[in-house]
């Protein structure tokens, strides 16, 4: 496959809860927006915006009750679509991952994955080994019960059971919940780092946005089932004041850079990391 | 007199293994000593496992010390005549709403602290009223507290401490499993409790810019206190906040960045408003 291809397709793709009922529910209305192979993608929103739904549109958990998906150029609503195989393509890391952690060892539990792909048990260790080893557990861990872990091994361990059906698309709904924020910067350098180094498609959901313009190169911002917004994360929140109302903000450094300029300094107002933003402002200073 | 005093704390999880002998002995609290004034604003930081979910505990008797001891309101907790008392002055809400509603519907839920406590009905109708309306929840009393937001359901078990009428309320880690929006409710909720009505709030949390607005601030790791003092003295040490993996607020961070770059900035920067302030009197002033 070409580099930048579109690897995921929604077209106009709505879903709606109990139609044709008094308790019908919109979550996603006319979506329509294409993932292109190696993109790191942000989808943030707050809670009941359709970020969870969409992404579990991508990988045929949902089905919409309009529209098409398209996997590789393939309709995955095709009669004689291989579903099975959409699911182990694009991988789901979901929310509280550790939760589904259920096998006596977490080698055993990362190989449950590959196992089920139907590969051959030297096929399963070898996937196991290589995905926990690129989440970066201590071999220590391995024999270890994955109850005896901590939070945010725990987490690593059930992204590892993932991993090890070498998806082509990552799917992370809200991987840091709940953690510290040692544990937060963890994760996340760890997914960032692994995306470098399988050059997979990686979506990231979640709603803190300072993590987001981190790392992402581009944001999908959901409201009332709808992307409101795309772009690359100094575009996104360029429109901060209207983050804002739909029950987001832009991070912190960007209120900043928008105050400065309100003052009257003559600065861009498009860094959103701590380190754009000391870049733009030693750039003032010293004009 | 202090509301909260704790002298040397310490607390041991102790592990057995079937037979009873100790298998492990884990210390989450290592001499712990503070003394919270009645009417503070207190906030404890720290990462997973450094002790702050414990000491909490400790407060409203839900765990009593090992060695040492804790003096709440006076009562010592190790005391079990005193149990009872001590949970009705300090009050706690924990980290996931949904563990802690039971009612189907949101002003019954709030009345379940009171009624277990003999509260007369009459009193119970006029306690649960004022709660929700402090926490900003009353027009939600006959809703189903399912269909609530996060923050909504944590703003209802606030409420339903509140109902409670106790000197102290606990919140250990209220936000983390709620969006920014939820997040800022809360903590308007809480801070309001705390000026309006006196409350002495112990506010558990790893998000540093939650504490920005704390009377003072305690920094825990593996079991002790290893800073504390005003918001703006924790944060004034930027890089050693940042040793022990610690979040410092973004803008603190900048100011902290811009610093090292030479911009003359003042020590300890925590908001929006002192930052551009200087900024601009240092643009202004040409001192660079």
């Amino acid at each position: 496959m070409a580099a930048n291809e579109n690897v995921l397709i929604m077209d106009h793709v709505s879903y709606k809860y109990s139609p044709g009922t008094a308790y019908e529910v919109t979550a996603l209305d006319d979506v329509s927006l294409t993932i292109k192979e190696g993109e790191f993608i942000g989808i943030i929103g707050h809670t009941g915006s359709g970020k969870s739904t969409l992404v579990q549109h991508l990988n045929g958990l949902m089905k919409a009750t309009e529209g098409h998906v398209y996997f590789n150029g393939q309709d995955i609503y095709d009669k004689d679509y291989n579903m099975k195989n959409l699911r182990t393509q694009v991988g789901m890391v979901f929310q509280y991952p550790e939760h589904q952690l259920f096998e006596t060892t977490v080698f055993e539990d990362v190989k449950f994955g590959p196992k089920n792909q139907g590969l051959s048990e030297e096929d399963q260790i070898k996937r196991a080994y290589e995905a926990l080893e690129l989440v970066k557990l201590p071999e220590e861990f391995f024999l270890a019960s994955p109850f005896e872990l901590s939070g945010g091994q725990k987490r690593r361990a059930a992204i590892a059971g993932v991993i090890a059906m070498k998806p082509s698309v990552l799917i992370l709904d809200e991987p840091t919940a709940g953690l510290d924020p040692k544990g937060r910067d963890d994760v996340l350098s760890l997914i960032s780092e692994m995306h470098e180094k399988r050059g997979d498609t990686v979506i990231l959901v979640s709603h803190s946005m300072e993590d987001v313009a981190n790392y992402v190169d581009r944001i999908i911002v959901m409201d009332t089932g709808k992307p409101v917004y795309d772009g690359t994360p100094s575009q996104v929140f360029a429109n901060y004041k209207e983050l804002e109302q739909m029950g987001l903000a832009a991070p912190a450094v960007t209120y900043v850079m928008n105050d400065l300029k309100d003052a009257g300094l003559d600065v861009a107002t498009t860094a959103t990391t701590v380190f754009e933003a000391r870049d733009e402002i030693l750039r003032m200073l010293n004009k | 007199m202090a509301f909260i005093k704790s002298k040397d704390l310490v607390h041991e999880y102790i592990r057995r293994d079937e037979e009873g002998n100790v298998e492990s002995i884990q210390t989450a609290l290592d001499h712990v000593n503070l003394n919270i004034e009645p009417g503070q604003f207190i906030s404890i930081l720290g990462h997973n496992g450094s002790g702050k979910s414990t000491f909490a505990k400790h407060i409203n008797a839900l765990l009593t010390p090992s060695e040492g001891m804790i003096l709440v309101d006076g009562m010592n907790t190790s005391d079990e005549e005193y149990t009872f008392s001590v949970r009705q002055a300090a009050g706690m809400v924990f980290q996931n709403p949904d563990n802690q509603i039971i009612a189907s519907v949101v002003d019954e839920d709030v009345a379940f602290g009171p009624e277990n406590i003999g509260i007369p009905t009459d009193q119970i109708i006029e306690r649960v009223e004022n709660a929700l309306k402090m926490v900003g929840m009353y027009k939600y009393k006959s809703h189903s507290p399912n269909k609530l937001s996060g923050g909504q359901k944590q703003r209802v078990a606030i409420a339903g401490v509140m109902a409670m009428e106790p000197k102290c309320i606990i919140l250990d880690e209220p936000t983390a499993m709620l969006d920014p929006d939820g997040r800022a409710d809360v903590l308007r909720a809480v801070h309001e409790l705390n000026k309006l009505k006196h409350i002495t709030v112990i506010l558990i949390t790893h998000y540093m810019e939650e504490v920005v607005d704390s009377d003072y601030v305690y920094v825990m790791e593996k079991g002790k206190i290893f800073m504390e003092g005003k918001p703006r003295e924790i944060f004034k040490d930027v890089e050693k906040l940042k040793e022990h993996s610690l979040d410092v607020p973004q803008v603190t961070l900048l100011a902290h960045e811009l610093k090292k770059a030479g911009v003359p900035l003042s020590d300890c920067i925590l908001t929006r408003q002192e930052l551009v302030d200087e900024l601009v009197k240092i643009k202004k002033g040409g001192q660079i």
